[in-house]
Formats: C-alpha cells, sequence, structure tokens
C-alpha cells in the first residue's frame, strides 16, 4: 500500500499526468452533467452515435494531415448533433434509424479511407487508439489542455446558468413552450453542447467509450436519488469520482486509461442498484 | 371582456384544415367543456390557444388581464415523465419558469409554488418523487404546477385520462372547486361527456356540427338528438 502510494506521488510530480487529471476531471462533470439530460429525453443512444461520426470526422483529418484535428473534427460533429437531435423532435420514427445509420456510416467510411490512404505507417494502432483512447490523455499538449479547460467551464457556467429552464423542458417541453421558453433553442444547445462534451471525451476515452461517460452516472444517481438537483449533483461527483479513480489505476496497473474509466463506472452503477435496492426495503 | 376571445378561426397543420369558422369566447369564472371526436382539432385547439401553434386564418385575443403565456396549462403526461427522478416540489417550482427572468427561481417563486402545494393538499408528498406517485397524485402535482404560471386561467387536456373512478372524481372536485371557489376560469378538454354535462357552464363542441353555448342549451340539444334517433 505505502509503495502504491509513493509510486502515485512520483507519477503526480509529471506535469503530464497532472494535465490529464484536469482534464479527466473536466470532462467527466460536463459529461455527467450532460447525460443526465440526455438519458431522461431518451437520446442515450447519441453519444454513440456522434463519437462514431466524430471517428468518421477524425479519420478525415488524418488523412488530410491536418495539424490540429479539432477544427476539422469538432464542426462536423456539431453540425450531425443539430441534425440529430432536430431531425428526432419532428419526425419521431426517423430518431433512432437516422443515429444508428449515421453512426455505422461514419465508422466504415472512417475506416475506409484511414486504409485508403494510411497516415502512417500503424493503421491499426491508430485506429486502435481513436476507438478506445489509449493513452491520448496523457500527451494531451499545452493549447490542448487549455481549450478542453475553457469549453468544459463554458459549459458548467451554461448548466448552471440554464439549469431550471433545462429542467422545465426535460420535464415538459410542451408545458415550458407555453409559458414562454424557446424550447427549440435549449434544443439547439442540448445539441451543440453534446457534439463539444463528445469531442473532448474522446480524448478521454475514446469513441467507443464515450457514450458509457454519458450515460453511467446519470443512470446510477437515478437508481439512488429522487429528486432533480439531487440526481444530478450525484452524476457529476460519482463521474468525476469514477474517472479520477479509473486515471489513476490505469497509471499505476499499466491498462488501458479508456477501460479502466469505463470499468470503473459500470462497477459503480452495480454498487448503486445494490445501495438503491437497500434504500427501499 | 372577455378573457379569450377566438374570431372565425382556421385551425391545420402542414395545410390541411382540421377546424374552420370557429368563433367562440371564455369569460372570467367560465367552466368550457371542449369536447369532440378523435381528430376533430381539440389538440390543435388547443395548442393554438397556448401560441405554440397559429392559425391558418382568424384571431385569438386575450382580454381582462389575461396574456398569453399566463395560461395554466395542465398537458396530458407523456412517456418521460412517468419515470422521472424529480420531486414534487421541483415540478411544482417548475411552473413558475415562464415568470422569472433571472437564472434561479427567487423569494416570490418559492412561496407562490409552496401556496399551490398547500391548496392541492401536496404537502405530505412535496419531498416525494414523482414516480412513485399514483396517477392521481401525479395529476395534483402538475395542477399545482398550472397553478404557478397563471392565477385566472387554467387550460386541462383530458385531465381524467387513465384515472380510476375514484380518482376521476376527486380531480373533478378540485377543478370544481378552483372554478367555483377561487373564480379561476377552467377550459377543459375532455372525453367525459357526463362530466361535461355536470360541471360545465359552457360548452364546445367541434367536429362535424361545431357547437357553443350554454349546458343548458347543449343539454337540451342533446334531448333533441335522442328524440331524433
Amino acid at each position: 500500500m505505502t509503495e502504491w502510494l509513493t509510486r502515485l506521488g512520483e507519477y503526480l510530480a509529471i506535469p503530464m499526468v497532472r494535465r490529464a487529471l484536469i482534464v479527466g476531471t473536466m470532462i467527466a462533470l460536463c459529461s455527467a452533467l450532460l447525460g443526465v439530460t440526455l438519458v431522461l429525453r431518451r437520446f442515450s443512444f447519441i453519444g454513440d452515435g456522434l463519437s462514431h461520426t466524430a471517428f468518421g470526422a477524425l479519420a478525415v483529418a488524418a488523412v488530410l494531415h491536418l495539424s490540429n484535428e479539432m477544427l476539422l473534427v469538432l464542426p462536423v460533429t456539431v453540425l450531425c448533433a443539430v441534425l440529430l437531435l432536430g431531425a428526432g423532435k419532428n419526425k419521431k420514427t426517423s430518431g433512432d434509424a437516422s443515429v444508428a445509420m449515421l453512426s455505422v456510416g461514419a465508422m466504415a467510411f472512417g475506416y475506409l479511407l484511414l486504409n485508403l490512404f494510411p497516415a502512417s505507417g500503424n493503421v491499426a494502432g491508430d485506429v486502435c487508439s481513436s476507438l478506445f483512447g489509449s493513452t491520448s490523455i496523457l500527451t494531451l499538449s499545452r493549447t490542448e489542455v487549455a481549450l478542453c479547460v475553457v469549453l468544459s467551464v463554458l459549459v458548467l457556467a451554461a448548466f448552471v446558468l440554464l439549469y431550471r429552464r433545462l429542467f422545465a423542458v426535460t420535464f415538459d417541453a410542451g408545458f415550458a413552450e407555453a409559458s414562454g421558453v424557446h424550447v427549440g433553442f435549449y434544443n439547439l444547445l442540448i445539441a451543440v453542447v453534446s457534439a463539444v462534451i463528445i469531442v473532448l471525451a474522446m480524448n478521454l476515452v475514446g469513441s467507443l467509450l464515450v457514450s458509457a461517460l454519458l450515460i453511467f452516472p446519470a443512470l446510477s444517481a437515478m437508481r439512488v436519488y429522487r429528486s432533480f438537483l439531487g440526481v444530478t449533483v450525484c452524476a457529476g461527483i460519482l463521474s468525476v469520482v469514477c474517472t479520477l479513480f479509473g486515471i489513476l489505476a490505469s497509471i499505476l496497473f499499466n491498462t488501458p486509461v479508456g477501460a479502466t474509466v469505463v470499468a470503473a463506472d459500470v462497477l459503480a452503477y452495480f454498487l448503486f442498484v445494490l445501495i438503491g435496492r437497500l434504500k427501499k426495503s | 371582456m372577455a378573457q379569450i376571445e377566438c374570431e372565425d378561426l382556421t385551425l391545420g397543420y402542414e395545410g390541411k384544415t382540421v377546424l374552420s369558422h370557429l368563433t367562440f369566447s371564455v369569460e372570467a369564472g367560465d367552466y368550457l367543456c371542449i369536447v369532440g371526436e378523435n381528430g376533430s382539432g381539440k389538440t390543435t385547439l388547443m395548442k393554438t390557444l397556448l401560441g405554440l401553434c397559429r392559425p391558418l386564418s382568424g384571431a385569438v385575443r386575450f382580454g381582462d388581464g389575461v396574456k398569453k403565456n399566463e395560461i395554466g396549462y395542465l398537458p396530458q403526461q407523456t412517456a418521460v415523465q412517468r419515470d422521472f427522478p424529480a420531486s414534487v416540489g421541483e415540478i411544482v417550482l417548475s411552473g413558475c419558469v415562464g415568470r422569472c427572468r433571472t437564472p434561479f427561481y427567487g423569494k416570490k417563486e418559492r412561496a407562490l409554488a409552496e401556496e399551490q402545494i398547500e391548496r392541492l393538499g401536496l404537502l405530505p408528498l412535496r419531498d416525494r418523487c414523482y414516480r412513485e406517485l399514483s396517477g392521481g397524485q401525479q395529476q395534483r402535482a402538475l395542477l399545482a404546477r398550472a397553478l404557478c404560471a397563471t392565477r385566472r386561467l387554467l387550460l386541462l387536456d383530458e385531465p381524467v385520462a387513465g384515472l380510476d373512478p375514484q380518482m376521476t372524481e376527486e380531480m373533478y372536485a378540485i377543478v370544481e372547486e378552483l372554478n367555483r371557489r377561487h373564480g379561476i376560469t377552467v377550459l377543459m378538454i375532455t372525453h367525459d361527456l357526463a362530466a361535461a354535462r355536470r360541471y360545465a357552464t359552457r360548452v364546445l363542441h367541434i367536429g362535424g356540427e361545431i357547437f357553443f353555448g350554454t349546458r343548458e342549451e347543449y343539454l337540451a340539444r342533446g334531448k333533441e338528438g335522442e328524440n331524433r334517433d
């Protein structure tokens, strides 16, 4: 135990690790808060769809040898999010079908492009790292960290300031609109913020695992808490705890970061299911 | 002056007319039941009154101090709400969403929500989770929320759908009390013709032949219909 702590201390002295922990915390917090709204509005799958789209965009960026991939990935994902969430509102039937189509389509084209125009000698390695995150969180540059922190702070501020309207829109869009809340604007905002968070979170866990970061904390919190505020706060805290735990564990035990974080989220979910049962009985 | 005046309204969506040449008005203290078959345009009419839908032609005017976004609206429940993790207190307070411009609810809004919670007998349920309530209790919570948005005018969309007979009676009794004792104008969309005959002061029947008149006129018309059959 003391040996672990010493090793942990040594790692924490490395700026790279500290940066990873800061970015991880911010991303975890934002994704959990947004996840509550997404899960409750039955958009759990949107994270999956958008992250796969982002993978496609990432492949295009790699093929084009863009120095900053975010410049392409972020706008493309935002656009898809707006289209998906916007379309889901008007035509109810096409919602999940269009998510499914877009996500597998983007995956297929992304992988195809990477193989046709390999950006480096190790296509399999590149693909694997964008799908599962590998160690990209540990290799973030200062600019990327700054961008991550700024975007996360913006998302958090928006969430706090618009909290009561978000609640009204999530619980009952019809009532909110009749009360003079511009529901369309909030839907758009949720779409854009989802896309931003997903692109950020891909650094942490890779595109295949992003939706875990969105939905698990919210679902866990819903097992135990009965008020919206309780669920939101609990999801945020839980997500941060799991992510920090996952990052540190992955460094200590030399496991893949993304998978370790998500595994921690999954374990926490079962723990919360158990607590929920005990609380009821 | 009437609280709501609809003049020669023609309603529809995507270019299709569902209801035309509708003229009626709602006075303060009225209990208006809107009846009609499925697809006759009840929901479209309601959305138009709430300003969620634009009429194809004609006009809706508000008067007597009622503003467009000050209608207390009790929508039909959605699937999303049935397992929503929120306390009754949070839901009732969210009825103030339209009247408050600051990022957070202030003392005034909280007091208003508290008043409605008390009025509908929800005090013991205030911290309970919405999804654990019975259908009737859920409707009461939503009614309290609607009352936060208005002091004068309630629009109820099939408020007893899915409730058992006892809860239905209870719900009607609450609405009647709000109308008779507190003078709140009630517009209720319903399939329950018996309730329309019993509680309404005025009835609007749409779909096929449009009828708008007092309860007595509606009853007389019903008898005529029976005699004809």
